[in-house]
């Protein structure tokens, strides 16, 4: 029965692939919507059939056959499921449900709606194949289709050039985002590969159960083939979740539908790195340096990303860069030990960041998709729906009290802390102050003050081929329709609610730890009450301070920000740019691939190989032209022939003799 | 005293003198008396053979190719003249439509 | 003094060497009717040969076959043909040469062979008195009609089909009744 929950989703992709242009915008759309929201229900119902069991038994483990038998070796097509898994597949199947029935809204006036609902159930099918699988080739499968889909969606306008709308900002194109995002995560798609390479050699199996039960049997902690494979398939898993150095593509996905960014590059593929750390936490568990490198990648990129946040004007890059920050987050977790931690961030964060996508595109629709936040402003009248989700949205993200972020954020800090890893812990509440701050620097610009617009007015006419076809029309702007607002609400609901199933210990039950226990081990935070509170109230005083400072720069149009930018030009270059990162990775590997590639394909493969076939052409041809002067139909040549042959045949007998 | 080697040496002079003619002359009447020359050679190392064997076959044999011969003179007779009737010149190496 | 021998000796190579040097002149006379000719005195002298080696019958069929009808008909195709001096040689010196050597490698092959070879023994039944005694035309005769009589058949068989085929070959083939010289070369070109 676990086998529906990626079925389905793969069913709607191809329904929607073979005949969706021919069905009906609304019958296409809503069947994609309606195979995810079965697939949630499936999962709930095998959730619900795990949580029957016994705590430590909580595994199914569900093979459908054997998809690869050679010798010894052998990978099936089969799950795993154990609370993790749970977890992973509420989130994917119920948000995605959600973001998809938002979808239906948002894509209302596009044209290839059939080729945009298949991507997004194909993405499903994808990243539930990567969750439930139960052996590391499969979840590769997995891992690549997903990587395939968030090509297809994020270039899903590809006949367009410039998205930018009401703003002179230069934005990479669909089609080249897309194939930024595919070439940036195939090379950490190789490091997973020479992972998995490894592994095989090493262990002989790809099976979790497997290669789990080995490692620990063989080697100790610090064996140097645990180190270097759990190395490999971390950057890997900072190409997929958009660490250092790898994540360069998803600030330029944003190029794709915002519900592609929600879904996607928000709630659950960029988790998908997570996961996989997570899942093989019994290897990283022997690799304590790779942990080390874990959590400092992930810190720094936290870090890096928030810094650069802060001087985003388009409200999709910010919250891109913010997505990037959080992910940093949940690798600190991870690797200072604390698995459950990082997975519970990880579901509070889908929350709340799927939501402020999904408000974002609320009102990118309304604004004729102009999302600068330099030219929005005052929208919380106009829609005030949308205002209090993303109001939501921010609070969770910057750690507000009693919001599931705040609970998420919180144990991570105070595990990182009482494990020793101060450094990190001090650097991490610094990026919760800065997220508080372009949190709510978001939230100002965007619906507060007066409006930056007029009413009527015209942005994007140079665009002629706009998403939205009240392009060629001025701005009215107006709330979004219920079937966008709805999944905004439940959302919403979601970011508020979420984190009181994981309460720090000395307010309450921790569920969400006790529900994945069986997969992490148990883990209590060995700190004091009091050492408890008082990081508990760092990290909020941390967010406060950022919310003060948003709103003493940005509330009623100061001059505030203007002016520090024009007094630190260095700095605000810096941060505005991205710290050039894009560009150094342009001329260093960048234009190096290409002319080496251009190389391989004029000289190499045009001159020495097409050379070389042709020249065999060239050869036969010369060969048969002058095989053919020998029949020149001259008669006493052929007698010739007969002689010498006649004569040859001769020697070699009387030789014999 | 002369032996069968004596009569087969001639015998093979000759031909490789008939081979010769095929091979050098551009005339197909020439070509074909060296065709001639080729089977009268033949001829006479069989007759030699027969005469020394003391096996009669041999001579038998002869017979039989010299009525093959004449025959095969006469068709091919015919055709040279049938090709060159026309033709200025009598030459075999203008005879090139079998080219390859 | 065996006279025989002595006798038999020098008509031996008197005749080779007229055969040979006959089978010379076929090679290198320019002009088709000394070759012939050339031809002729090869005939000739093969047959002086057979007589040697006890086949006077043989012998006269020579002389009679080739020397009377072959060669005739040769002379009379040359006779209609009317051929230019031939030019001797084969389309570039290199073939020529080649052909010499390969000729010539063949001549020596054959030599070579035949000094180094043994003759099997006599087994056959017909000594030369045995056919001197019956009669070389009786002997043959007796055989032909014999033991090699479907050869004899065939022959003659093949001797008709000749005749039949030179005939067709050599006829002109009237399609136009006043066909020209000019067209029938138009029509083989």
């Amino acid at each position: 029965m676990l086998w529906l929950i990626p079925a389905l989703p793969l069913l709607g992709a191809v329904v929607n692939g073979l005949v969706g242009s021919r069905l009906p915008r609304a019958l296409s759309s809503w069947l994609a919507v309606a195979f995810l929201g079965a697939a949630f229900g499936v999962s709930v119902s095998a959730v619900s059939n795990l949580i029957a069991l016994p705590a430590e038994e909580r595994v199914i483990h569900e093979t459908l056959y054997q998809w690869i038998g050679v010798g010894d070796f052998s990978v099936n097509v089969a799950f795993w499921f154990d609370p993790l898994s749970a977890i992973m597949i509420l989130v994917i199947t119920g948000i995605g449900t959600l973001i998809t029935m938002y979808a239906v809204g948002y894509m209302e006036h596009e044209h290839d709606y059939a080729r945009f609902f298949t991507a997004m159930n194909l993405f499903a099918f994808a990243m539930l194949m990567l969750v439930l699988a139960d052996n590391y080739l499969l979840m590769f499968l997995g891992w690549e289709g997903v990587g395939v889909c968030s090509y297809l969606l994020i270039g899903f306008w590809f006949n367009r050039d410039n998205l930018a709308v009401g703003t002179d900002e230069k934005f990479l194109s669909p089609r080249s985002s897309a194939t930024k995002a595919f070439v940036v995560n195939r090379i950490g798609d190789f490091g997973f590969m020479l992972g998995i390479i490894l592994m095989f050699w090493t262990f002989g199996s790809l099976a979790f159960e497997e290669v789990f039960h080995d490692a620990e049997a063989m080697f100790q902690i610090g064996a140097p083939v645990i180190t270097i494979m759990t190395l490999l398939l971390f950057l890997g898993a900072t190409g997929k979740s958009a660490q250092i150095p790898l994540y360069v593509w998803l600030p330029d996905a944003m190029a794709g539908p915002t519900p592609v960014s929600a879904l996607i590059h928000a709630a659950t593929m960029v988790t998908a790195g997570v996961y996989m750390v997570a899942r093989s936490h019994v290897l990283y568990e022997l690799a304590p340096i790779t942990l080390s490198v874990v959590a400092i990648i992930g810190v720094l990129t936290a870090f890096v990303a928030a810094t650069i946040a802060l001087a985003q004007n388009d409200l999709k890059r910010v919250l891109a860069y913010s997505t990037v920050s959080q992910l940093g987050y949940m690798f600190f977790a991870l690797g200072v030990g604390a698995f459950g931690a990082g997975i519970f961030h990880l579901m509070t964060h889908a929350f709340f960041k799927a939501l402020l996508f999904l408000s974002a595109g609320a009102v990118m629709h309304a604004m004729n998709d102009m999302i600068d936040m330099r030219r929005l402003g005052g929208l919380r009248k106009i829609m005030p729906i949308t205002f209090a989700t993303f109001l939501i949205g921010a609070l969770a993200l910057s750690g507000f009290p009693l919001f599931s972020g705040f609970f998420s954020k919180d144990e991570i800090l105070a595990e990182g802390y009482s494990r020793g890893a101060i450094v990190l812990w001090v650097v991490g509440v610094l990026v919760a102050l800065m997220t508080a701050i372009y949190s709510f620097r978001a939230v100002i610009l965007t619906f507060g003050g007066k409006p930056r617009w007029k009413e009527g007015e015209v942005v994007g006419a140079h665009d002629k081929d706009a998403h939205d076809e009240h392009g060629a029309h001025g701005l009215h702007p107006h709330e979004a329709s219920p079937v966008m607002w709805v999944p905004l609400v439940v959302l919403a609901v979601g970011a508020l609610f979420g984190g009181f199933v994981g309460l720090p210990h000395i307010l309450g039950p921790n569920y969400f730890a006790q529900f994945l226990e069986p997969v992490f081990g148990g883990h209590e935070l060995e700190i004091s009450a009091t050492l408890e509170w008082t990081l508990i109230a760092t990290s909020t005083i941390a967010a406060l301070i950022g919310i003060f400072i948003a709103l003493r720069f940005y509330a009623g149009d100061t001059k505030i920000p203007a002016q520090l930018a024009r007094d630190y030009p260095s700095l605000y270059n810096l941060l505005a740019n991205k710290y050039w990162v894009d560009q150094i990775y342009d001329y260093t590997l960048a234009r190096p691939g290409r002319w080496l590639a251009n190389a391989f394909w004029l000289d190499v493969d045009g001159r020495v190989i097409n050379g070389f076939a042709d020249g065999l052409g060239h050869a036969f041809r010369n060969i048969g032209q002058r095989v053919r002067s020998l029949q020149g139909g001259y008669a006493r040549g052929y007698a010739l022939a007969m002689l010498i042959g006649i004569v040859v045949v001769i020697a070699v007998v009387v030789a014999r003799l | 005293m002369l032996t069968v080697t004596h009569y087969t040496i001639l015998s093979a002079l000759l031909f490789a003198i008939g081979a010769l003619t095929v091979l050098i002359r551009r005339n197909p009447l020439i070509m074909f008396m060296g065709i001639e020359l080729m089977l009268n050679a033949v001829n006479l190392a069989f007759v030699a053979f027969s005469r020394f064997l003391n096996d009669m076959s041999g001579q038998v044999f002869v017979f039989i190719v010299l009525t093959v011969a004449a025959a095969e003179v006469a068709v091919g007779l015919a055709l040279v003249v049938a090709i060159f009737r026309a033709r200025e010149n009598v030459d075999v190496d203008e005879i090139d439509l079998l080219k390859g | 003094m065996n006279y025989g021998a002595l006798m038999e000796a020098i008509v031996f190579y008197l005749f080779a060497t007229l055969a040979i040097l006959a089978a010379l002149g076929v090679v290198i006379a320019r002009s088709a009717v000394r070759s012939a000719l050339a031809l002729a005195l090869v005939f000739v002298s093969l047959a002086a040969m057979y007589i040697l080696l006890n086949a006077p019958f043989l012998a006269v069929a020579q002389i009679m076959i080739y020397a009377g009808a072959v060669l005739i008909l040769f002379l009379f195709v040359i006779m209609v043909l009317n051929p230019r001096l031939d030019i001797i040689g084969a389309r570039s010196t290199a073939q020529t040469v080649t052909a010499i050597l390969f000729s010539i490698a063949l001549l020596g092959l054959m030599v070579a062979t035949l000094i180094g070879g043994q003759l099997a023994p006599a087994t056959g039944i017909f000594t030369p008195d045995l056919i001197r005694e019956v009669g070389h035309v009786q002997v043959i005769g007796a055989l032909l009609f014999g033991e090699f009589l479907l050869p004899f058949e065939i022959a003659s068989v093949v001797l008709l089909i000749a005749i039949v085929g030179a005939m067709t070959l050599a006829r002109r083939e009237r399609v136009d009744p006043t066909a020209t010289k000019r067209d029938l070369k138009r029509d083989l070109r």
